[in-house]
């Protein structure tokens, strides 16, 4: 079966065990996580959780139906055929001596990245961008030889309706 | 004015409808029994381990379809209803447990009899609570309430520290519980119920596999009329016993593991399986790939998550069980008024009438051999005319009582389905006595299950509930050893039961009445003999220690490839 990558976007009420509800149900239950964003909504008392997963068709509709029972999740949207702006921030610390500094500085440059910390032989980037993008950088950057990298996970929101 | 938690609660419980509840005292809540007292209406049952708390609790609510509430001290009080709370939930049934918690102060600090019992129990109840505001005790006990018994029902766990309980507050009473994340789908849509009503036009070979939903949302009667008015053969799992009357010339009987030849071999052939109120359990359906593979499917759950969870589903129905066979009929009414079903279905119910008669379950007692186990359960049956509450432990015991007792009614058969936990028979036994005070209630138990409890006979006596425990005592944790029988070349390794008590010494040191019966010609004279008295009992009934159950398909095989006796 085609285990396609899905982004989840998840509101819950904001009581004190709800992350551990959802991600006691992806272990309990063997459900990939890939990704896992939690943080306060718009709303007071509500949170937004963002978790991009692996799996068939099926697994994600099971998945979805899981994340509804639970009495606290107040909705589950799949963004698979609804279009949405998806987002993920990133920072990595690359080895840049010398001679390679430049080249590196124009990788930041073509994929619009800011650098957020020198020293003499490392640099730290910062990039924003859609999963593809950020794993893009990663695979570029690999070369200078990749020393740290923190990622925050992906964040989605549904595009606004175009009226025409 | 000001009322402490205690009070809160008790009142909280009283306007809920609650006049008992199973449980046991500790430090934290020792103010709240100390409240309960003032409150006769309110009586608890107080148990002896609260393992068994949970089980009675359980048991009262199976047999009366009401919440049974628990209410136990923190730590390992609160511990001790774990089992009970996953049994519970793993069958739907509707608890309200109350575990007391050390006070908010101290939480996190390693406290005296401190667990994170919502942390533990967050995978085996509905949904749990722990209080930190006594304003929100009233709302959220309610609550409580509203999600135990509603939906798909299950436990519901409220963790209360002590402080809260003897805190003071005003007393809100919130007339309507609305929760926005929690809006289970009772009314299922009209156009799923005319599809499956459209699969059944053309089917050949329809066949209802009822489930324990069909209890739960007390469908019973709707089921019935469903499957005679269209000619269907049912079938049902362990949980959905009683849903349809076992003597009714449609009956097949149990489906699955040690289901029938005509239910095992019906699934296979079937063209419509019409799936009500279950889902599809592993013990059920045997070899996946080989489950249903004619048919077409319809399943009709009042929870999404089971469908299509493993079996392959044409119509999904989501909804209440009762709601939907009332749509489904009177589609079939309006639509088929002049249909004979009974005609168009004749080729099929001939087929499965002939593997009913050419393969019934079977046994045979020798009138002068050891007491075969299945003749215990059917004597039983004959001396109680099938008007008993039968409560099972797991094992083989509670496969041939399945087997064998023939119920018709719902809410006769309470047992331990989804998880299989031995140890819940008598406990469950005396919170269905309680529940049924004027009911003949009969625990057909295990010699190692019965082990597992046993110090629940004292809550038996001194409550004076009359319940008869038979144990159908083979000396062996009978179902186990069948496994090493078959599949483990009769290596019997760890279920001798040899070394065990007298249990008929045993009862009478518990203040109960204890019979042994040994001879095949002595075993309805001495069953009538025991039903009869008043005081709970323990009758010991030595079996045929390595009688197998059949048919019996073996685990990950398919539901044709059953082992026949
Ligand atoms: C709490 C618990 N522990 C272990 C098991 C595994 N188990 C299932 S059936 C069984 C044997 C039960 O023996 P007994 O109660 O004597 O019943 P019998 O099969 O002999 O009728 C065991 C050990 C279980 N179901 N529950
Ligand atoms: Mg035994």
């Amino acid at each position: 079966m085609d285990t396609k990558r899905h982004v989840l976007s998840v509101l819950v009420e904001n009581e004190p065990g709800v992350l551990s509800r959802v991600a006691g149900l992806f272990s309990g239950r063997g459900f990939n996580i890939d990704s896992l964003n939690v943080a306060p909504a718009l709303e007071d008392g509500v949170s937004h959780m963002t978790i991009t997963t692996y799996g068939d068709p099926a697994i994600i509709e099971q998945i979805m139906k899981q994340l509804h029972k639970i009495v606290t999740v107040i909705k589950v949207t799949e963004f698979e055929d609804i279009p949405a702006v998806e987002r993920e921030m990133m920072l990595i610390k690359v080895q840049a001596d010398g001679p390679l500094r430049g080249e590196i500085l124009r990788t930041v440059e073509i994929f619009r990245c800011k650098v957020v910390d020198v020293s003499p032989n490392e640099m730290t980037i910062e990039a924003t961008g859609n999963h593809e993008k950020l794993e893009a950088i990663v695979s570029l950057l690999r070369s200078f030889g990749i020393k740290e990298l923190v990622r925050t996970g992906s964040l989605a929101m549904r595009r606004s309706k175009k009226n025409d | 004015m000001e009322y402490t938690g205690s009070q809160i609660l008790i009142e909280t419980l009283k306007r809920e409808g609650v006049d008992l509840l199973f449980g046991y005292p500790g430090g934290v809540i020792i103010d709240l029994f100390d409240e309960i007292a003032n409150h006769p209406e309110l009586r608890p049952i107080i148990v002896r381990h609260e393992q068994g708390a949970v089980h009675a609790a359980d048991g009262y609510s199976r047999a009366s379809g009401k919440v049974g509430v628990c209410l136990v001290t923190s730590g390992p009080g609160a511990t001790n209803t774990v089992t009970g709370i996953a049994t519970a939930y793993c069958d739907s049934i509707p608890l309200v447990v109350l575990t007391g918690q050390v006070p908010t102060n101290l939480i996190g600090n390693d406290a005296f009899q401190e667990v994170d019992i919502v942390g533990i129990t967050r995978p085996c109840t509905k949904h749990n609570f722990l209080i930190k505001d006594i304003r929100k005790l009233a709302e959220t006990v309610r609550q409580a309430f509203y999600l135990a018994r509603s939906g798909r029902p299950g436990p519901v766990l409220v963790d209360l520290p002590k402080d809260v309980l003897v805190g003071k507050a005003e007393f809100v009473w919130p007339e309507e519980i609305h929760m926005r994340s929690y809006n289970p789908t009772y009314k299922p849509n009209l156009n799923q119920l005319r599809r499956s009503v459209e699969e059944l036009d053309v089917a050949k070979r329809p066949l209802i596999l009822a489930g324990g939903g069909v209890i739960t949302s007390n469908a019973a009667a709707e089921l019935t009329e469903f499957a005679e008015t269209a000619k269907i053969p049912v079938t049902y799992s362990l949980m959905g016993m009683g849903s349809f009357p076992s003597t009714s010339p449609l009956s097949l009987g149990m489906v699955g593991m040690h289901g029938t030849y005509a239910a095992n071999l019906a699934i296979n052939s079937t063209d419509l399986l019409i799936c009500v109120g279950a889902r599809f359990d592993d013990r059920v359906t045997g070899k996946l790939s080989a489950f249903a593979p004619r048919a077409r499917v319809v399943h009709i759950d009042i929870d999404p998550t089971s469908i299509r969870k493993n079996v392959k589903v044409d119509v999904p129905v989501v909804g209440d069980c009762k709601m939907a066979m009332q749509g489904i009929l009177e589609i079939v009414r309006s639509r088929h008024a002049d249909r004979d079903w009974g005609h168009d279905h004749a080729a099929w119910l001939d087929t499965v009438q002939d593997w009913k008669v050419s393969k019934p379950l079977a046994y045979s007692q020798d009138k002068d051999g050891p007491i075969k186990p299945q003749s215990v359960v059917e004597a039983l049956r004959e001396l109680t005319r099938g008007d008993a509450i039968i409560v099972t432990d797991v094992g083989q015991h509670q496969m041939w009582t399945a087997q064998f007792y023939s119920f018709t009614e719902p809410r006769t058969l309470l047992t331990s389905g989804g998880l299989g936990t031995m140890g819940f028979g008598l406990p469950a036994a005396i919170g269905a006595q309680m529940a049924l005070p004027d009911k003949m209630v009969i625990a057909i138990v295990g010699d190692g299950s019965v082990q597992m409890n046993i110090q629940e006979l004292m809550t038996a006596v001194v409550n004076k509930l009359p319940v008869k425990i038979v144990i159908l005592n083979n000396q062996y944790l009978g179902m186990v050893r069948q496994w090493q029988e078959l599949f483990y070349n009769r290596h019997y390794c760890g279920t001798s039961m040899e070394g065990q008590p007298d249990f008929v010494k045993l009862a009478e040191a518990y203040g109960a009445e204890g019979y042994r019966i040994e001879k095949f010609a002595e075993l309805n004279t001495e069953l009538e003999k025991a039903l009869a008295t008043p005081e709970p009992a323990i009758i010991d009934v030595r079996v045929e220690r390595e009688e197998n159950v059949y048919p019996m398909v073996p685990a990950g095989a398919a539901l044709d490839e059953m082992l026949l006796v």
